[in-house]
Formats: C-alpha cells, structure tokens, sequence
C-alpha cells in the first residue's frame, strides 16, 4: 500500500562547466553530505540508495554505481541505478519515493549526477552510423523543428523565447549554485546571440554543466521540523517514431500531468511554483500547455505570469537554462520543488509556497517524470 | 506485501550471434511470448520496467528503440534500469506493492555478439586507479579463486565439476546453443588462461532476450522474498573468499528449504562460493538449466534465472532461488525466492 514520503535532506553540488576539482566521486559526495547534513543522518541511518544519471557513454564508465558504492556508503546495502534518458533525475526521485511509499525501506538516498566535463555529450547524443544517418546534430538539432512546429501552430511571436532566456538567467543570479550567471542578461544579448538551430540563439540554449544532487526521503518527518511531503509521482513514456505523434504537446506529458494532480489530489491552478525542464527557452511555454498550467503558454510568459513575484513562478532557480548537469537536471526540479515548500530556496523563494510541482522529461520528447510536493502531508 | 506471482515467462532462444533481431525486434518478440503464456494482454500491463546496458549494445539511449518494440501507445508508465532485468523485476515489485496496478512486465535484452564485453566490463573498475590497469573480470575472478583455493576452500578439480555438471545440464535445455560435454580430465588438460582459470570456466557470452510478466494474486510461482545488496568494488578491503552482499541478500529474500537454484555464476570458480554464502545445503540442485555456464546474455542472464526458478517451480518444486550478479568478483547480488502458489 502507499504509505506517506517526505523530503528530508536535500544537497546540490555548484555547477560549473568543468569542475576538475573533484573527481566522480568527490562530486557526488559533496551534494550527498550536503544532503545527510540537511537531514541530519549518518550514513548509517540510511538503507538504500538509488542513483541515476544519464548515458554511461558521458563519463566513459559503464554501470559507475559499482564503483561508486563506496562513496555513496552503499555498501551491504541496496543501490539500484535508474537511466531513463533526460528525466532520469526525476525518475531516480519516483523511484526512491516508491521504495518508501511501498514501505520497503524507511529512508532512501536518492542521487542523480552528470560530469559532463568528462566526456563530449554533443557525440554522445548523436547516434552514430550504421544504426542511423548521422542527421541529428545532438539535442538542439533534435528539437528545433519542434519549436518551429509549435510557433506555426499558435502564432507565438519570436520574442517570447528571448524573453524565457532572460527571465531564467535572471533568476539565476538569485541562486549561488547556478552555473551561469550572466549580470547582463538583455533581450537585445540574447537575441544578438549565434544562431545555432534555427530558432534557437545561443543564449536560448542549456549550458553543459558538471553537478550532482541529492535528496534524502523518509517514511516520516523524521525530526525535520520543515519537511516537503511528496503528495504524488508519476512516470509516462511513449514510443519515439510513428506517423501521427504529437511531438509539439506529446500525450505521455499530458497524462502524467493529469495522474500527479489527480493522485495529489488538485488543481493544476492551486500550484504556487513549478520547476520544469526547460533545455531550450521555447520549451518553457510548450510544457506549461503540455502540463495544463495555462491554455496559451506563449502568452503567459509575454505577459510576465511566470516571472519570480508572477501568478506561476516557472524555475525560480535559473532552471535547466542556467545548470544542465543533464543525469541531475530532472532530480535538481524535483529538489527544487521541495525547497520551495520548505521555505529554503533562500534568495530565489516564492513566498508562501506551499505546493509545488517538480518535472522532467527525456527521449524524443517521450519519457516524463513528476511530482508534487507540499508543505504539509496532504 | 501483496502476492506477486510469476504469470509469464519468455526468452529468445540465445544464439551465440544473433544477427535478425534489433534491439525492438528482440523486445516485441519476447514481450508478446510472455504476455501470452499470462494471458493477458498488452493493454493489461499497469507497470512496465526493463534492463539493458548502453554499453552492451554499443550506443547511447539503447532502451529508447526498444520501447518501440513494445509498441508504447498509448502511453504507458515505464522505467529503465541500467543493470539486468533481474532488478528490473525488483522494481516492478516494489511498484505493484502500491496497490493502484496489479499488472507489469519486466524485459531486458542484450548482444554481447556486438562488442568485446570482458572488455567493457573491465571499464567499470574506478577510472582513476584500477581501470588504467586495464584488470578484466577473469583476471579479478582468478585472484579469487586463488585466495579461495589457497584457505582450502576450493580446488581446481571442483572448478572442472562445476563445467561439467553445467555442460551436463545444458544438453536438455533447447534455449540455449548446444555446447559439448567434457569430462574433468579433459577440462583440467585445457591451457591455463588466467591462473587458475581456464577458458571454459568463464559462463559462455551469447545473445538474447527475457521477459516476465508479474501479478499481484492469480496463479503461478509467488515470490516469496526478493533483495539486492551490494559489497565495496575495491577488491583491497574485500575478502574475497566470502560474499557478504549475497549472504545479505540470501537471508533477507529467505533462502531456506531451497530444492533447486539457478545462480548467475560468471566464473565456475564462483558457484562454490556462492552455495556458501546464500546457505544452499549440498542437497540443492544447482542451475538445471545449465546456467550461465552454458548462456550469458549480459543484462538478460539474471532475469533468465529467475524465469527458470519460476519453471522448476512450474514442474514440481517446492522452493527455488534465483540469483543475479554485477560488477567484478561477485560485487552485487539479487535474490528471489519463489514458491508454489498457496
């Protein structure tokens, strides 16, 4: 049966594109003790440790979590190593949540990390032949005739992903973790950046960071006088190629949307912030159609709803747009998510929040993971 | 914790090459066996959950093509581990204790055909000290039985046994290449590869594809206890004459009164020790089907063990125990316990 979880620790690491002061391992412990700190546990009041991350091929270490376990205390214990494309940082978070909604475990680790730094993502997205052509130039290349797709359907005027680059950047410089952080943010700067894939400017696109993040759950508060108390999870996938699919407002999205808030127990409109993956500035109203929070996206952000102090602050963070450890970037909304309603997410905090919904999605635009945390159990 | 039973099983007849089936022909093919055998069908399904490994298929996002194999719409709720199906499995447990889904199917596919895995296995060792020195699993397997034989644990002699009780086995499972039997004298003549490993101890790399089909009540073998636990890779601060995740695991997934086990043994040299750790009484068959001896299919090898557990369940035993293993040395084991349905 699902019994109660809660968010009681939870650590970052500092994104940088390189961050050759640590190794993979120091990485990932510099967010876990941040995250066992928060919690106030030892390694040893932990029982299980998840961890997820991206293609093995971006560090060039197949199946890491073995040689990890040391680090991560996870020796005698259970780890389990989730890899479902981009949301698997949000995905690693559903099941570590799982482990204690079933009541197998009391408190579960979950980790999610990404050193791009050590290896070229760009090759490492883009398959190679003889299994397809080699067209696809990485993700920018992938999703660009997405967006126009969607700028042909609803008219959206160019600006409005400008505007996306500039309010998240903006809100990077409210986050000391963040990777970028550009004071002169303008709409002119991003506008006036390279085209990359036609319409994304360079300043439209994610950094490539190094990060880990971790979050602690439990069955209880667990003496956390603040806890975020995950209200639902939710995963959906859908298959990549056939004639038909919706990639602009994909189905798989839409569904999940609907089972987190329905298992929840709301409305999408009670949400009082929502950390969303955002690779691309575009995807910024896409997701908020996708997801039910506005029936226009691109006018919500003309309009300035999803500014910090908006109606729906959208990645008071800085979001993907600003850190993009890619393996850690789903886990980092879901934690986010959870700062918010704990009332921790210090410069960048939504006042009052008190429900909030942390998203990630992967693939082709097919695999989504969410949740919905808030600052009481429910 | 709600009943899960075992209501299908289905694998690819493992070819040493397999060279029809991409990674989503493979998945269709064995999905659809599974499904059927359960009765069921792909609209049942509530949960579906799969292993593979990037690496083994030798590209990024592998698992992506195999999900349109399954043909996943509408949309479905879906996971991927990057391990063997076996803790694919163990993630569809853990969900179907939700009580919202009473219906999920765990796949996994794998080529070892496509790449060198000895090779890839070696890149899991830590990048930063142990990988450079380019120590492949056989060679961390012969240090093993080294030190095993060297406390009198274990000897050359019952390393050969092992292959050919495995060989034996082997001959009357159809899924499965043919492989010769040999007899202990004839094995220990074979050249020494990794002292004192010789090239038939090491389990038999094949290709193929596995699926189960899980169900909270109805009929079937029932899981009775299933856990994973994992030991430090750094082979320094192990002794590795014991196993101590398996022996975790064992107890926890409750391995007593075990008549048959299927191990996910990668080196003979390792059964022996397994046996030891998990608490199996001499009396219990070891991996009737022939095991991984005869077939590995990395990423599938675990979850096959598993269905064959279900099977000898199916055909008569009270208790099997199926076990998967990862990383260098037995470093990570799962167990699972089955039992008739009540």
């Amino acid at each position: 049966m699902s019994g109660p979880c809660a968010v009681i620790g939870i650590g970052q690491t500092h994104y940088a594109a390189k961050r050759d002061d640590v190794s993979m391992p120091g990485l990932i412990r510099e967010a876990v003790l941040r995250a066992r700190e928060d919690a106030r546990l030892g390694f040893e009041d932990i029982d299980c440790v998840v961890l997820g991350k991206a293609p093995d091929m971006f560090e060039g270490v197949p199946n890491p979590e073995l040689f990890l376990a040391d680090a991560l205390g996870a020796v005698g214990k259970p780890i389990f190593r989730v890899h479902t494309a981009g949301s698997v940082g949000g995905s690693t978070a559903c099941v570590a949540a799982h482990l204690v909604q079933a009541g197998i475990h009391r408190r579960v680790l979950a980790v999610a990390w990404e050193k791009q730094s050590e290896s070229n993502a760009m090759w490492a997205l883009s398959h190679k032949v003889p299994f397809q052509p080699p067209t696809i130039a990485g993700a920018g290349g992938y999703f660009a005739p997405i967006i126009r797709a969607y700028m042909a359907r609803t008219k959206a005027p160019e600006h409005i992903g400008w505007k996306v680059a500039v309010k998240d950047r903006q809100n990077a410089l409210l986050n000391p973790y963040a990777h970028l952080q550009i004071p002169d943010i303008s709409l002119e700067k991003v506008q006036q950046s390279p085209l990359l894939w036609d319409p994304v400017r360079y300043l439209d696109t994610c950094p490539s960071s190094d990060g880990a993040c971790a979050v602690v759950l439990s069955s209880d508060a667990d003496g956390c006088e603040n806890p975020a108390w995950v209200r639902a999870t939710a995963m959906r996938s859908e298959a990549m190629l056939f004639a038909g699919r919706d990639e602009v407002n994909p189905l798989a999205g839409r569904q999940c949307a609907q089972e987190v808030y329905q298992k929840a127990g709301i409305q999408a409109s009670e949400l009082d912030v929502a950390e969303i993956y955002v690779p691309f500035s575009w995807y910024e109203p896409m997701w908020l159609e996708n997801l039910g929070l506005f029936e226009c996206g691109w006018r919500a952000v003309d309009e300035g709803h999803t500014l910090l102090g908006g109606r729906l602050p959208i990645n008071p963070s800085g979001g993907v747009l600003s850190s993009n450890p890619i393996g850690a970037s789903g886990m980092i909304r879901f934690a986010e998510a959870a700062l918010q309603v704990r009332g921790m997410a210090g410069a960048h905090q939504v006042e009052g929040a008190k429900l909030a919904l942390g998203h990630a999605y992967g693939g082709g635009s097919q695999f989504f993971a969410m949740w919905v945390v808030g600052s009481t159990p429910g | 914790m709600r009943p899960v039973h075992i209501a299908g099983f289905a694998q690819l007849p493992h070819g040493l090459v397999d060279n029809r089936h991409d990674e989503g022909g493979m998945v269709r093919a064995v999905t659809a066996a599974a499904l059927q055998e359960a009765g069921l069908g792909r609209d049942d399904v509530g949960f579906t959950c799969s292993g593979s490994s990037d690496y083994i298929m030798g590209r990024p996002f592998s698992f992506v093509m195999a999900l349109d194999g399954i043909g996943a719409w509408p949309p479905i709720r879906e996971s991927h581990v990057e391990m063997d199906g076996a803790w694919a499995l163990y993630e569809a447990w853990v969900r179907l204790q939700h009580g919202d889904v009473d219906v999920a199917l765990v796949y996994c596919f794998g080529k070892s055909s496509l790449g060198d895995v000895e090779a890839i296995y070696a890149l899991q060792n830590d990048p930063y000290t142990i990988a450079p020195l380019g120590l492949d699993p056989m060679t961390a397997a012969a240090l093993q039985a080294r030190q095993l034989i060297a406390r009198g644990l274990l000897t050359e002699r019952e390393i050969a046994e092992t292959v050919v009780n495995a060989r034996r086995n082997g001959q009357s499972n159809a899924e499965v290449p043919a492989i010769e039997t040999r007899s202990v004298e004839q094995l220990l003549a074979q050249p020494l590869v990794r002292d004192p490993l010789r090239a038939h101890d090491a389990a038999r790399f094949t290709d193929g594809a596995a699926a189960i089909v899980l169900t909270v009540g109805g009929g079937g073998p029932r899981i009775a206890g299933i856990d994973h636990r994992i030991d430090s890779m750094n082979l320094g601060v192990r002794d590795l004459t014991l196993c101590n995740s398996a022996r975790i695991a064992a107890e926890r997934a409750g391995a007593h009164n075990i008549d048959a086990a299927e191990l996910y043994v990668p080196y003979a040299s390792q059964e022996k020790l397994l046996c030891a750790a998990m608490g199996l009484d001499p009396g219990v068959q070891i991996n009737p089907s022939g095991g991984t001896l005869v077939a590995e299919t990395p990423m599938v090898a675990g979850l096959v063990r598993i269905g064959e557990a279900a099977r000898l369940i199916r055909s008569g035993a009270k208790r099997t125990l199926a076990h998967a293993t990862a990383g260098p040395c037995l470093q990570q084991n799962l167990v699972c316990v089955l039992e008739e349905a009540p």
